[in-house]
């Protein structure tokens, strides 16, 4: 039987341990503000195409909506994901995840681990895709699927990708019932330090900021900048005047994509969002998705010979 | 006679889809076999979260030769026909025989279909039955093309006959056909292999599988319902749960966990609700304080800890669970407590019901007025009616029904008594949503009958307005149940409502609104264009656009005042209004007759009463409805309406031929024959009956008065002949006639009775 970790970063730590021995590049955070750990161009562009693919990280991820000042044991607007995939998806992606539960010091003979039936989809992204979630002692621990379709595209091969919302899970191992109290280092070093140590202080700055203050005509702006710079990129021929190669720039282009996501979920929280409107935001994030995934499908890492 | 066993082994399959898989797989399967030649004696499926199993007896080890001869084109017929008929029978010119017919030669084919082995059979529709099968969501994995629920990971598939069990052999995307299987993820994790049904039942039990999912829906239910009993509590029952959660345990084991007391403050629906919904707990009851204070889990697991661990770890879960549940119903409460019911819809003013009809708030807005006037004819004060119209939304703003869409109107119902509320209010912001299917109870209470109506009316004259129609299997807005609302609300509550009238009222409304919705959009538009006005320079295109800009305003402004003019003139709404009126009125007949039909009356007896006066008032339409359904029932009643028919027939024919219209002046001085005589005599005693029965829509008496006629007529029609060679003879009797005729049609249209 594997020992329990002691900290938060333990747990991170394991994991990075676990699935670089099984094989995954581990990458660090992609450094833009998303949503999900899906949102790296590691999940959603890598998943599209023919190439083998495996990588593991973590992303730190905002949802401002869910800001409640750190009051809250578990709504955090700042949180982070671990997030793996693997493309194609092997026939033992069931077990590996399993033994990365095992290597952070969850016995599966003495819980009780199911899936449950979740489907996946993300109309942001244009992207769907079936699997569970998978629950521990009832509480969902991870995400689980397969995707069928990213950005508007078939995936062949199929990726799994796996999701394991870190707090929620660490809490659970560790026997935290507030998330500020979690220890984030271990406890016995000269400078312990807890999750509310680092971050009860930023999620009051950003639950205030979220909510109250965030310039809404400025954020308007800088979504109809982003959706139009997006928009402009691809528009450019595919070889570049200057060196004469055929630089498709699928990734700037999807970073203005994340950044209208992103945009959009602040001005969710900021309440300026009607229903009607939504719907429509929603779509035009996912035209701009679809455009990204449109040009990485024709880029040698999305699997076009060049 | 071998049996054969299929078993299909794959990642999770959700709860929902297990059963109807199993069945498929049987379906599919011996239906595979039977087409092929084969023949079997029973069969039987079962669902595990992780298989699909198929059990078949008594299976013919192979199907029999089967010879056909097919007869072909003529010898020397075009190319394209042989060719063609080559193709149908499956054979070659070469296989061929010429043999001689009366008209000639003739081409035959002889196909002869040699008896296949019971293994070949299966391995071509096992395979086609995977290739195919009906998922209702499937999915690839890996660099797969194969479909399947989830991934598919093993085939087991052996027939077994006195000799012993042998693999049927077969390959589907790269899985191989064997004779092994798999128990318990956790606590049985080593492959097996079976030789038998009966065997692999036994050693699956043996790996902590439970085959049937009834099996483990009886062991959970079981085990529930006596530890609850020995702690003096109650299980509450829940088939649809217990069916799916033996649906997501292969080895239940039955956790009993407690309810943190913070939490049992909260409304039982809530807890219940916050419990199914998200942990798939069953809610336990004690029978002696009447709350929900216990819970059961069903874990897939055994462990050391005989559940300790497991079921702490559900109670926290659980705990975090009800704490927001608590948070929501604690700020709805002081929300309620702080500004009304009324404050918290307010939000719904933001709140789009369907961009042509405004927001929860403008429809809010409507059913409030509606159930005003509504209100007196079911037998509510119209304040209360409309005092609960204003808040009978208010809970979709709520945090709670935010969470929980399902507890709608519940919630309501306890904010409004949090509230204040009182005097049937809060009843009818839980009770208004119904009836919402065929089978649910209507609403008695006045204001809930008011404001369910109201509520339903509205919706039904909106979209109507708007022009969305039901159309054939496409209801989108659920018109259909909201009509069916109605007609129960009115049947059951024995409620006389002039639909008419009401659906008039509520048009006007709607256009009402529809024209301030259209006023405040255009009004925004042109502040807009005012705006951008002040902001534009000065330059040539700029000016071209300004031109265009004054141009919409002027258009604008030209709109708004012309809508101010028709709100002064709402009767002329009113009038353009009738048209739709007239077709939503027949949309409530349509439902109505499919809604009598269901209980045994016939559309031609509906189409009778429908066309009588007075058809918008459902009850009484009904009732003349069954009225007459129980006078035609009987043998007077059948035969009057023969004799109504002679009557009529022979009427319509002299009216025609003579252009006249017999209907007044029948006198008794020119009857002659004593059958005349009678018949002038029953129809006055009818008249005397029927008249005043009418006045008080008795029609069971008025009909039971007309069917008495039924033996004079007859007597009539057996010893008078109408077209007498007496002029005068003859108009009298046909005017007579037309007495028959008036009163038949003073109670239903019998023209329109079939048969």
């Amino acid at each position: 039987m594997v020992d329990k970790p002691r900290s938060f970063q333990e747990i991170i730590l394991r994991l990075q341990t676990y699935w670089a021995e099984k094989g995954c590049a581990i990458l660090q955070p992609y450094d833009m503000e998303v949503g999900a750990g899906t949102f790296h161009p590691a999940t959603t562009l890598r998943a599209l195409g023919d190439k083998p693919w495996a990588a593991a990280y973590v992303q730190p991820s905002r949802r401002p909506t869910d800001g409640r000042y750190g009051e809250n044991p578990n709504r955090l607007q700042h949180y982070y994901q671990y997030q793996v995939i693997i493309k194609p998806s092997p026939p033992d992606l069931q077990e590996l995840y399993l033994g990365s539960l095992a290597a952070i010091g969850v016995d599966a003979s003495m819980h009780d681990i199911r899936f449950v039936e979740d489907d996946w989809e993300s109309p942001t992204l244009g992207a769907w895709g079936l699997g569970w979630e998978v629950w521990c002692d009832g509480m969902e621990v991870s995400q689980f699927t397969y995707f069928q379709q990213i950005g508007g595209y078939d995936c062949r091969p199929v990726s799994g990708e796996l999701t394991y919302g870190l707090e929620r899970l660490a809490m659970y191992i560790l026997g935290i019932d507030h998330v500020m109290d979690m220890p984030f280092n271990d406890q016995q070093t000269p400078i312990p330090l807890t999750y509310g140590d680092i971050f009860k202080q930023t999620e009051q700055e950003y639950a205030r900021w979220n909510f109250d203050v965030a310039d809404t005509d400025v954020l308007l702006q800088h979504f109809k900048d982003a959706e139009a710079e997006c928009q402009r990129i691809l528009d450019e021929p595919h070889e570049d005047p200057k060196t004469g190669l055929r630089i498709i720039m699928a990734h700037p282009a999807y970073d203005q994509c994340i950044k209208a996501s992103h945009v959009f979920n602040l001005l969710d929280a900021r309440g300026v969002i009607s229903v009607t409107e939504r719907q429509a935001y929603i779509g035009r994030v996912r035209a701009l998705a679809k455009m990204c995934a449109d040009a990485f499908v024709q880029s040698d890492a999305g699997g076009q010979a060049a | 006679m071998p049996d054969l066993l299929i078993e299909l082994f794959s990642e999770e399959i959700p709860a929902r889809m297990q059963k109807r898989a199993s069945e498929d797989l049987q379906k599919l399967v011996t239906d595979g076999l039977v087409e092929a030649g084969l023949t079997y004696a029973g069969a039987a499926a079962f669902a595990t979260p992780r298989r699909l199993t198929l059990a078949i007896d008594g299976l013919t080890g192979e199907s029999k030769a089967v010879r056909e001869e097919r007869r072909g084109p003529k010898v020397g017929a075009p190319d394209k026909a042989i060719e063609g008929f080559l193709r149908g029978a499956g054979v070659t010119r070469e296989d061929l025989e010429v043999r001689d017919d009366k008209k000639g030669q003739v081409y035959f084919a002889v196909i002869e279909k040699p008896g296949r082995m019971a293994a070949d059979i299966i391995a071509e529709v096992l395979e086609t039955t995977i290739r195919n099968f009906p998922w209702p969501k499937s999915m690839r994995w890996g660099a797969g093309t194969l479909k399947w629920v989830r991934p598919l990971h093993s085939i087991l598939c052996i027939l077994v006959d006195e000799a012993g069990a042998e693999v049927v052999p077969l390959e589907v995307d790269g899985i191989r056909s064997g004779n092994t299987t798999r128990g318990h993820r956790f606590m049985a994790p080593e492959p097996f292999s079976v030789t038998s049904f009966d065997d692999y039942e036994a050693k699956l039990k043996r790996a902590h599988v439970v085959l049937r999912a009834e099996e483990r829906a009886e062991a959970i239910w079981a085990e529930a319902t006596n530890q609850a009993f020995a702690q003096g509590l109650e299980v509450v029952e829940d088939r649809g749960l217990l069916a799916e959660v033996a649906g997501l345990v292969q080895w239940p084991v039955v956790l009993l966990g407690r309810i943190d007391d913070d939490f049992l403050g909260l409304p039982p629906e809530v807890l219940q609700t916050s419990m199914k919904e998200h942990q798939k707990f069953f809610s336990v009851k004690n029978p002696k304080t009447g709350r929900i204070e216990r819970f059961v889990t069903v874990a897939n697991m055994e462990t050391a800890d005989n559940g300790a661990t497991i079921l702490a770890g559900n109670q926290k879960v659980l705990s975090a669970r009800l704490a927001d549940a608590k948070f929501f119903w604690e700020n709805d409460l002081r929300t309620v407590k702080t500004v009304g019911l009324e404050g918290m819809g307010a939000s719904l003013a933001d709140v789009t019901f369907h961009n042509k009809l405004g927001s929860q708030a403008d429809r809010i807005k409507r059913i409030e007025a509606l159930a005003r006037e509504i209100a007196p004819s079911v037998g509510a004060k119209p304040d209360l009616a409309a005092e609960a119209a204003r808040i009978c939304k208010s809970d979709l703003a709520s945090e709670m029904v935010y969470e929980f869409p399902e507890l709608q109107g519940l919630m309501g119902r306890y904010y409004a008594e949090a509230a204040g509320h009182d005097d049937g209010v809060p009843e009818a912001c839980e009770e208004h949503y119904s009836p919402l299917g065929p089978s649910d109870d209507v609403p008695t209470a006045p204001v809930s009958v008011a404001v369910a109506l109201s509520d339903k009316i509205d919706t039904l004259t909106g979209f109507w307005a708007i022009d969305e129609k039901p159309t054939g299997s496409k209801d989108p807005f659920a018109l259909r149940r909201a009509a069916l609302g109605v007609i129960r609300l009115v049947l059951e509550n024995q409620l006389r409502l002039t639909l008419c009238e009401i659906l008039k009222l509520s048009m006007s409304v709607v256009k009402q609104l529809a024209l301030t919705i259209e006023g405040r959009s255009l009004a925004e538009e042109r502040d807009d264009l005012v705006i951008h006005l002040t902001k534009a320079p000065q330059s040539a295109a700029v000016s071209e656009r300004r031109r265009a800009i004054d141009d919409r305003l002027e258009e604008i402004s030209e709109r708004l005042s012309y809508m101010e003019e028709n709100y002064a003139t709402s009767d002329q709404i009113q009038a353009n209004s009738s048209i739709t009126v007239t077709d939503l009125i027949s949309f409530f007949h349509d439902r109505l007759k499919v809604f009598l039909k269901d209980k045994g009356i016939r559309h031609d007896i509906i189409d009778a009463c429908i066309a009588m006066p007075g058809n918008d008032d459902l009850t009484l339409l009904v009732k003349r409805a069954e009225a007459l359904a129980a006078t035609l029932a009987t043998d007077d009643g059948e035969n009057l309406i023969q004799g109504f028919r002679r009557a009529n027939n022979i009427l319509t024919q002299a009216e025609e031929a003579d252009g006249v219209e017999y209907s007044y002046g029948a006198d008794i001085k020119y009857a002659e024959e004593p059958a005349e005589k009678a018949l002038f005599a029953a129809l006055d005693a009818a008249d005397a009956k029927i008249a005043p029965a009418m006045e008080t829509q008795d029609f069971s008496t008025a009909m039971t008065a007309m069917a008495a006629l039924r033996g004079p007529i007859d007597q009539f029609f057996t010893d008078v002949q109408v077209n007498a060679d007496s002029a005068l003879l003859r108009r009298n009797r046909l005017n007579l006639l037309s007495r028959i005729r008036n009163i038949c049609l003073s109670v239903a249209d019998l023209t329109k009775i079939e048969g």
